[in-house]
């Protein structure tokens, strides 16, 4: 193929390219900066004035629902599910890795738990809880609609690296002694630590903007995307814009702190 | 791998071999056993549940158990059912076609013609990073674009193109079907590039030496090789959009219906029995799609 014929394919495919980042972020900063919209300004352009007032008019409670309370619900929910998520996904990967009966169902039942609707996930569990008298709550009932969602993403990408692991690591280290505890913490454990990040990074972030599942299961109080949906239909000022800024704001916060944690363990790595 | 030899040797001797052997059988199922729980009480149980309800009797204040098929009937024999499951499979096909195309397209571009690892991965965050920022954030993001007086409608006005704002760009099943994409898409990048990462550059190299086109070794041998790929993402892609109920509500300002948002719309007027009904008949139509694409692709030997 002659240089010519491939830069223009090259070409074509990064405007391409740079369309589809275009498509991606042009939206978010329309509202990233629609939410610094002035006082009297607003849903759509033009700013009329710069200000901040729809950022401190999002933490006064009656103008919005309980923006503070349904952001540290979100929160904490999503720390629960992202220690749930690596951990179980962690021990089922290295049970994976050894044939057990029934390894097949419960893969596939995994794989199913991706696929399956949220809201028949949602409204299943809802009509559980009913049933056995218990009352939904998002530490209960959302957290394991949660789990139903991170849980296969973790399994699978655990899958994925254990599939591309050596056991001959392994075997060297107990050629060397190595107890099976060692071999974990100080062999297996340190080498799969990124993948370890990254699942806890998905268990994070897809239970902090998750809705679907959470909307049948969360009881009296609302988690974060259940404000935001419910503000979609009655609100209508900037404040809207302004809540989407700050959780998207702390969303690149998340994902910015989860790659340096991976850049820092695996900067670690080549000493070790 | 001096980390291990930080660790005395000496703890290698260990008497009981013989009895660890036995019980490392064990091991595999203590360690399966958190995720089987985990699935068995919020997947299995409810999805059950669901099919036991579906057959219940109902009236505005409670559920009685009973085994009535009048819920099935109801669902199936409604003119309004089958509309619904036509425009949310309707959505599927569109939004499958799109996402394909961006995606395969995004993912070539990635996969072949970004040279170092490091651009590549650079590239491959700018695509993941909106994807894990809220749904509902992303679909709000598009009122200022594409509303009456928004960006899209206010730049086509001033430049003269258009006299008045074009009515359908908010509030439509083209705003549905936009977000979607805007949503989707990197469900359909990431098995695609995985894929296309994966393939042997000699295998190109030897196509164009044995005289193919571009256009040859890209419909011979890039698209075949992915294939698993692209069945991955269209399970994601497929499933999500019969799933959604959200962006069909918020986008099409109610105007727009799937067959998610009439589940959702029984379950806020209590019809948990008719809302499970539809719920079964969902789950199966699903579970035959993901079934058949399936056959095409073993999941297990493409992680």
């Amino acid at each position: 193929m002659s240089r010519d014929k491939r830069t223009l394919e090259f070409y074509v495919l990064a405007a391409f390219f740079a369309l589809f980042v275009l498509f991606l972020y042009g939206p978010l900063s329309a509202i990233l900066i629609l939410s610094f919209q002035g006082e009297n300004g607003g849903l759509t352009f033009p700013l009329n004035g710069v200000s901040l007032h729809w950022f401190a008019n999002l933490f006064e409670r009656q103008a919005v629902g309980d923006f503070g309370g349904s952001f540290k619900r979100s929160f904490i929910l999503g720390l629960m599910v992202m220690i749930v998520t690596v951990v179980v996904s962690l021990l089922a990967g290295l049970a994976f890795r050894q044939k057990f009966r029934g390894a097949t169902a419960l893969f596939y039942l995994a794989v199913a738990s991706l696929v399956v609707p949220s809201i028949i996930i949602s409204l299943g569990i809802g009509v559980v809880f009913q049933q056995i008298g218990f009352r939904p709550a998002w530490y209960t009932s959302a957290f394991g609609a949660h789990l139903t969602w991170t849980l296969p993403f973790g399994v699978l990408i655990m899958f994925a690296v254990f599939n591309r692991f050596s056991a001959a690591y392994e075997e060297a280290a107990r050629d060397l002694g190595a107890t099976s505890w060692q071999t974990f913490a100080h062999v297996v454990l340190p080498m799969i630590a990124p993948s370890l990040i990254g699942v806890g990074l998905f268990g994070f972030t897809l239970s902090y903007d998750e809705f679907a599942r959470t909307l049948m299961t969360s009881g009296t109080f609302n988690t974060l995307p259940l404000e935001i949906y419910g503000m979609t239909t009655n609100v209508t000022t900037p404040v809207l814009y302004a809540l989407g800024t700050v959780t998207t704001v702390f969303s690149f916060l998340v994902i910015l702190a989860t790659l340096g944690a991976i850049a820092y363990v695996g900067g670690r790595r080549p000493r070790a | 791998m001096t980390v291990a030899l930080d660790q005395p040797a000496t703890t290698a001797i260990k008497p009981a071999k013989r009895r660890c052997v036995s019980v490392a059988r064990f091991v595999p199922y203590l360690q399966a056993a958190p995720l089987a729980l985990i699935l068995g009480a919020f997947l299995l149980l409810p999805i059950l549940m669901i099919a036991v309800v579906s057959f219940w009797d109902y009236d505005f204040a409670a559920m009685y158990p009973d085994f009535l098929t009048i819920n099935y009937a109801d669902t199936l024999g409604s003119w309004v059912t089958w509309k619904t499951y036509l425009n949310t499979l309707k959505y599927a096909g569109i939004v499958w076609a799109l996402t394909l195309f961006v995606g395969f397209w995004v993912a070539y571009f990635l996969a072949f013609h970004i040279r170092t690892t490091a651009m590549q991965m650079v590239l491959f965050l700018v695509c993941t990073v909106p994807f894990l920022t809220s749904n509902i954030i992303r679909m709000i993001s598009w009122i200022p674009v594409l509303g009456r007086n928004g960006l899209v409608n206010s730049t086509l006005v001033e430049i003269g193109l258009i006299p008045k704002p074009i009515e359908w760009l908010l509030y439509s099943e083209f705003a549905v079907v936009l977000a979607m994409v805007h949503l989707y898409t990197l469900f359909m990048v990431t098995p695609i590039f995985n894929t296309l990462m994966r393939i042997d550059k000699s295998l190109i190299e030897a196509a164009r030496d044995a005289g193919a086109s571009g256009w040859q070794v890209l419909w011979n041998v890039v698209i075949p090789l992915a294939k698993p790929g692209m069945a991955i993402g269209t399970i994601f892609v497929v499933t999500l959009v019969m799933a959604d109920f959200s962006t069909v509500q918020v986008m099409s300002g109610g105007q727009s219906a799937s067959v998610a948002l009439m589940m959702k719309n029984q379950m806020s007027l209590l019809q948990y029995p008719a809302a499970a009904a539809n719920a079964v008949v969902l789950l199966v139509l699903v579970l035959l799609m993901v079934a058949g694409i399936l056959r095409i692709v073993d999941i297990r030997k493409e992680l």
